[in-house]
């Protein structure tokens, strides 16, 4: 079954918080992953390849440019996940 | 004064070693002749030959934040925490730049592995034939590379000046710690953070330094292993950690009222061209270092009283070491009272020069030198005044102490400090 939205969320929270230590509140959809959330770009690629086995879902390098923001993420995942 | 004669001091010290997660910690254990070997319990190292080593008494990923530790390698980890220590010992209060004591541009950092970051390697190589490609953590590059240590550290403290890593096994830590001395010399830095770091506690590793029958095999006995000039030695154990110093200028230190722990007199270099594993039997390369180390840095015989020696616990390098020593220094080196602290610590490869410093520095500091443990019968090749039993108080005055560390590869490597 897709995950909800609001699991997606909560999902790439504790994954950035995982990663980059950042608290799971302050993940929120108009966070900046690079410049508000200590994401640099090759943490990037381990918060998307965390995301793709959480949320079984395909997360192609050229697509990764475009995840600017959470909800940019959370909206991809959404519409991509089986 | 030419920027060529500037005298260097010591301003800083930091360490991580088998005997403590600091340097205060790890001079005590070497003062009170602690051994910090241990056996390998761990599943994977069961069926090797070799189930000993020194490993580190604090594990650095519970030292630094988790986000950060999973970004580095273990042995970038252990130089980050010796240069935290070191910078703060120092009397810096920031990074370069905000602490306006030190521009950044004034700054540079040295410091060397012998193997770099190898578990990484290892690790993430089970990763790719186990969960695949895409599961290869990004960070493996900046994680595997040698001088990814000094880079974390120059990123630390805002290093301009230059961020360098001298590779050469085992004298590795030793060469970097010239190298710093020689970018103050020639005005290329005011303040260099140098030494050296190791983590090569693996499976691999191990079983490889064991097939070189270069290790110790007394896994019965594990605190008992590493016994430099004891008739009964049969290999070094592999330790971990590693040690930092800042290193400065005597200007700058001055112009900052900063605490001087002693002078830097500089180095001797050789290299033995004589087999890529072997020491060469006769100390022929040992003694060209040391008697360049004698022309270089103008130390004299009459006031060396320290030698922190390479002495690993080998059959053969232990004498040949001293062989040549004797040869160069004659009657001089009957005054040298002789620490094998590698006794203690095990041998930590590309560290050994960064956590041998650190001593040296100390008993010139604290005029105490500190035991060689485990020597039961001293070996009679072995013509020298080895420390045995407990720490010895040096001599007052001027003194100066000697630190020698050779690498596989034929590398020889002398350092001189002097008292202040």
């Amino acid at each position: 079954m897709a995950a909800t939205q609001e699991e997606i969320v909560n999902g790439l929270a504790e994954i950035v918080n995982e990663i980059a230590g950042i608290p799971v509140e302050d993940v929120q959809l108009d966070k900046s992953f690079t410049d508000d959330l200590d994401v640099d770009s090759l943490s990037m690629v381990e918060v998307v390849v965390a995301a793709e086995e959480r949320f079984d879902v395909k997360i192609p390098d050229d697509d990764v440019k475009n995840l600017k923001t959470v909800g940019d993420a959370a909206d991809y995942i959404a519409k991509h996940q089986v | 004064m030419s920027p060529t004669n500037r005298t260097v001091v010591v301003t800083g010290i930091g360490a991580t070693t088998p005997l403590g997660g600091d340097s205060a910690s790890t001079w005590e254990g070497l003062l009170a002749g602690r051994s910090g070997v241990k056996p390998l319990e761990s599943e994977r190292f069961a069926e090797l030959p070799v189930r000993i080593a020194a490993l580190a008494a604090v594990d650095p990923a519970d030292v630094l934040p988790r986000p950060l530790a999973r970004k580095l390698d273990r042995s970038a980890q252990f130089a980050l925490i010796a240069a935290r220590e070191a910078w703060a010992d120092a009397g810096y209060k920031a990074k370069a730049g905000e602490d306006e004591n030190i521009a950044p541009e004034r700054l540079g950092t040295v410091i060397a592995s012998g193997i770099g970051g190898v578990t990484t390697l290892l690790d993430q190589y089970d990763v790719l034939k186990e969960k695949g490609a895409r599961r290869v953590s990004p960070h493996t590059v900046p994680m595997l590379m040698p001088n990814g240590p000094s880079a974390n550290v120059g990123l630390e403290v805002n290093a301009q000046a230059g961020v360098h890593t001298p590779v050469s096994a085992c004298a590795s830590g030793a060469e970097a710690i010239g190298y710093a001395v020689e970018m103050i010399r020639t005005g290329r830095a005011d303040v260099v953070v140098a030494g050296g770091t190791e983590a090569a506690i693996h499976p691999l590793p191990v079983a490889a330094f064991a097939n070189m029958m270069a290790m110790s095999k007394n896994n019965d006995e594990p605190t008992k292993a590493s016994r430099p000039y004891d008739k009964g030695r049969d290999g070094f154990v592999l330790g971990e950690g590693a040690g930092v110093v800042v290193l400065e200028s005597a200007e700058h230190a001055e112009a900052r009222g900063a605490r001087v722990y002693c002078e830097v007199l500089g180095q001797g270099l050789s290299a033995d061209s004589h087999h890529i594993a072997q020491p060469e039997p006769t100390g022929r390369g040992v003694a060209a270092a040391m008697r360049n180390l004698l022309d270089n840095t103008g130390v004299k015989p009459s006031e060396i009283v320290h030698l922190n020696a390479h002495a690993t616990s080998t059959p053969q390098g232990d004498v040949a070491e001293i062989k040549a020593l004797r040869r160069v220094l004659g009657e001089d080196l009957d005054h040298v009272a002789v620490s094998g602290t590698k006794s203690m610590t095990g041998h930590l490869l590309g560290g050994a020069g960064g956590i041998e410093t650190v001593a040296t520095v100390l008993a010139l500091h604290h005029r105490l030198a500190p035991p060689t443990i485990n020597l039961d019968e001293l070996d009679e090749e072995v013509d020298a005044d080895v420390v045995r039993g407990e720490a010895r108080a040096l001599p007052e005055g001027t003194i100066s102490a000697i630190n020698n560390s050779f690498g596989f590869g034929g590398h020889n490597v002398v350092l001189a400090f002097r008292s202040v």
